[in-house]
C-alpha cells in the first residue's frame, strides 16, 4: 500500500525564484524537482503549499495557466507558514498539492465581454491569473479595465508588470490608486471604492473583485448604485482550510465549501448564503 | 437465518479472531462500555451504548497521514501506511451503523479519502438489534429502525440465544466461517423481539421528535432565528458533543516534529473551538453562538442540502447524556424546528 495516492499527499515543489514585490509580499516561482509545472490549473484556482514541520496553507495561484513553465504565488507575510516562506531561498523545496476550487468562468461567461477588474492590496494575486489569461487570449474579450489600489506606491503588487506590460496593451486601461499622498506619486490618491465611483464605469461590463472584505463591501455597493447587477459581479473568498476538498469541515459558508464550491462566487450567489465570511 | 446459544458466543468470538481482529463493547471497571479487542476471558457487554462511537475504527481520533524527511533544502515525502488487515466490529447498534453511511458520503465522495476508504474496505460490521432503546434515544426521528440494524451481518440477542443474518458478501464470508458453530433456524423468535422493540419505541419520551422545519434549503429561514442566542448562552465550547458524536467528521491536519523528521497527522477537530476558523486575516465565527449554530445548522440543514436530504444525526443520544450543561440537538430541534413550523 506504500505510495498509494491520496489528495492529501503532496508533491515536492522547488522555489526557483523569489521576487520582492512589496515590504510584506514576495512572489515565489515554483516547479517540480524535474523542472516542470506541478499540475495544470484554471484562473482563480488555488493550491496547498506546505513547509513540513511548520504547516500547510491555501494560496491562490497568481500565474496564468498560459504560463507553461512554472507557477507563481504572491504571498503576504502574516502567519507561521508565510513568515517561513519569506525567509526561504532559491532552491528550497516545499510541498504542493492541488489545484483546488472552481475557476473564474473565463471561457464561457467572460468570453466576448468587457471586463472590469478591481483589486485591493494582495487581492491582486488571484486576479493576476485571470488578467494575464485574458491578455493572452486578448481577441476573445472586449475592453479591459483594471482598478488597483494599495496603501502606498511601495505596496502595489506586480508594479513593474502593470506599468511595463499591462498599461501598454491595446484595449487595456489601468487605473492605479494609493491610500495617501506620497512623494514621487502623481497618480490618483484615495480608496478603491471611491475611485471606482469617480471613474464611473458603464454597466456593459463583467466585474471581478478581490481585496480586503471592507473594500469588497463598499465597492460592491458602489457598483450596484451605478446600475450593475450582482449577476455581473464575481469575487473570490478566503477562509481557513485544511483539506482543500470539502471534507475537513471548516471553510463552509452555509452549505457551500469555499475550497470546492468556491473560491470564486458570483455576487448574487453570495446573497443566498448566510453572512458568515 | 442462523443461531447459536448465548453460552457459546465466546467460541464464535474465538473463531472470528482466528482470521481478523475482533472488536466489541466490553465493560470497563467504571461500568462504561468501550470497544475493546477481544481475547479469551473478555465478555461482550450488556450495555446499551458505548461512550465513544465506533467511528474511531474508520476515522480514528488521530492518524498519521505521511512522513517527511528533510535534508538541507530537500524534502522527501513518505507514505508510511502499511498493508491494512481485516477486522470485525461486533455489536454495533443500528444508529451507529447508520452513522457510517453519513461518514461515507463525506469521505468516499470524490476525491476519495483513501485513509478512510481502506479501513471501510477491510472492516466487517456485525450490527446488533437494540433490545432496550434508552430514554435518550431518538433514532426513529431519522427513520432508523433499531430492531432492523443494517451492517454486513445483523444479529439479535435474547436471554439465551444469538441470531445471525448475513446482509452482504462480506457478511456471508464471515457467516461461512461460523457454519460449524451456528445452526439454521426460523425467524419466530427474532420477529417476536422486533415486536417487543417496536412496543418500547412507542413509549420512548422522544418518540414524537420530528425533523419538520429542517432540511436542505432552510438556511435563510433558520440562520437568523433569535433562539440561537438563548440556546447557545451556556455552551462551554468544550467540544464533548463533537467527540462523542458518531457523525461529526471535522478534522485538523497538523505536523509533529519527531526530531528525526516530521509526521503529518490528522486528528478530530471541533467547530465548537474558537481556533477552528481562525486565520491570519481574522475569524468568521467570533462568538460561541456562531460556532454553536454552525454545528446544528450543519447537521440539520447544510449536510442534508448536500446529501439528498440525509441528516447528519442518527439519534444515538450520546450528546444528551454527555453535555456538561445538558444542551443538545433535541433541545435545538424542539425550539427552532417547533418555531419554524408554527
Amino acid at each position: 500500500m506504500n505510495n498509494m495516492e491520496d489528495t492529501l499527499i503532496p508533491k515536492i515543489g522547488v522555489i526557483t525564484d523569489v521576487r520582492i514585490d512589496t515590504p510584506d509580499i514576495k512572489t515565489f516561482r515554483v516547479v517540480t524537482p524535474d523542472g516542470k509545472k506541478a499540475f495544470d490549473h484554471r484562473p482563480g484556482q488555488c493550491a496547498m503549499l506546505s513547509v513540513p514541520g511548520v504547516g500547510e496553507a491555501m494560496f491562490s495561484i497568481t500565474s496564468s495557466p498560459t504560463n507553461e513553465e512554472y507557477m507563481e504565488f504572491s504571498i503576504k507575510k502574516c502567519g507561521c507558514v508565510t513568515e517561513w516562506l519569506h525567509q526561504a531561498e532559491v532552491g528550497q523545496q516545499i510541498t504542493i498539492r492541488g489545484p483546488y476550487g472552481n475557476p473564474f468562468p473565463v471561457d464561457d461567461v467572460f468570453a466576448g465581454k468587457n471586463l472590469l477588474f478591481i483589486a485591493g492590496g494582495v487581492g491582486l494575486a488571484p486576479l493576476r491569473s485571470v488578467i494575464n489569461y485574458c491578455r493572452h487570449y486578448r481577441d476573445r474579450y472586449g475592453e479591459i479595465d483594471i482598478v488597483y489600489g494599495s496603501r502606498s506606491k511601495d505596496d502595489l503588487l506586480d508594479y513593474k508588470e502593470i506599468i511595463e506590460e499591462w498599461s501598454n496593451d491595446a484595449g487595456v486601461k489601468v487605473h492605479l490608486t494609493i491610500d495617501n499622498p506620497q512623494e514621487g506619486w502623481d497618480g490618483h490618491v484615495g480608496f478603491v471604492p471611491n475611485y471606482v465611483k469617480e471613474l464611473g464605469f458603464d454597466t456593459n461590463k463583467t466585474a471581478v473583485l478581490c481585496g480586503p472584505p471592507i473594500m469588497i463591501k463598499f465597492t460592491l455597493e458602489g457598483l450596484c448604485a451605478m446600475g450593475f447587477d450582482k449577476t455581473q459581479i464575481y469575487t473570490t473568498l478566503e477562509l481557513r482550510m485544511k483539506c482543500g476538498v470539502g471534507k475537513c469541515g471548516r471553510c463552509n459558508v452555509g452549505a457551500k465549501y469555499v475550497c470546492k464550491d468556491g473560491p470564486v462566487f458570483r455576487c448574487d450567489e453570495l446573497d443566498e448564503l448566510p453572512d458568515e465570511y | 437465518m442462523r443461531k447459536c446459544s448465548l453460552d457459546s458466543i465466546n467460541s464464535v468470538f474465538a473463531e472470528i479472531s482466528k482470521a481478523a481482529s475482533l472488536y466489541l463493547p466490553v465493560d470497563g471497571t467504571d461500568g462504561a462500555a468501550t470497544y475493546t479487542k477481544w481475547e479469551e476471558g473478555l465478555t461482550w457487554s450488556n450495555a446499551l451504548n458505548t461512550v465513544k462511537s465506533p467511528k474511531d475504527f474508520f476515522f480514528p481520533q488521530t492518524e498519521d497521514l505521511m512522513e517527511f524527511k528533510t535534508s538541507g533544502k530537500n524534502i522527501e515525502v513518505i507514505d508510511t501506511r502499511s498493508e491494512m488487515e481485516d477486522f470485525v466490529v461486533f455489536g454495533v447498534r443500528a444508529c451507529d451503523v447508520k452513522s457510517f453511511e453519513v461518514l461515507d458520503r463525506v469521505f468516499i465522495k470524490e476525491p476519495v479519502d483513501s485513509y478512510y476508504a481502506s479501513k471501510r474496505q477491510h472492516g466487517t460490521i456485525v450490527a446488533v438489534a437494540c433490545g432496550r432503546p434508552a430514554e435518550t434515544c431518538f433514532c426513529q426521528t431519522f427513520g432508523i429502525n433499531p430492531a432492523e440494524p443494517a451492517g454486513d451481518v445483523s444479529i439479535w440477542k435474547t436471554e439465551t440465544e444469538v441470531f445471525f443474518r448475513a446482509n452482504t458478501e462480506k457478511g456471508e464470508a464471515l457467516m461461512s466461517k461460523l457454519s460449524g458453530l451456528t445452526e439454521e433456524c426460523g425467524e419466530e423468535t427474532v420477529n417476536a423481539q422486533k415486536e417487543k422493540i417496536a412496543a418500547i419505541m412507542n413509549k420512548l419520551p422522544l418518540k414524537d421528535l420530528t425533523t419538520d422545519g429542517f432540511g436542505g434549503g432552510k438556511t435563510k429561514e433558520l440562520f437568523d432565528a433569535p433562539e440561537w442566542d438563548e440556546l447557545s448562552q451556556a455552551c462551554l465550547g468544550c467540544g464533548t458533543c463533537t467527540f462523542v458524536c458518531p457523525t461529526c467528521q471535522c478534522y485538523d491536519i497538523k505536523d509533529f516534529n519527531t526530531g528525526n523528521g516530521v509526521i503529518r497527522y490528522r486528528c478530530w477537530d471541533s467547530c465548537m473551538y474558537s481556533e477552528f476558523t481562525k486565520m491570519a486575516h481574522g475569524n468568521n465565527r467570533l462568538t460561541q453562538k456562531e460556532r454553536f449554530r454552525q454545528r446544528f445548522m450543519h447537521k440539520l440543514v447544510y449536510y442534508p442540502e448536500n446529501n439528498d436530504g440525509l441528516f447528519s444525526c442518527v439519534g444515538c443520544g450520546r450528546c444528551l447524556s454527555k453535555c456538561p450543561i445538558s444542551m443538545n440537538i433535541v433541545k435545538v430541534m424542539k425550539k427552532i424546528g417547533g418555531k419554524a413550523s408554527e
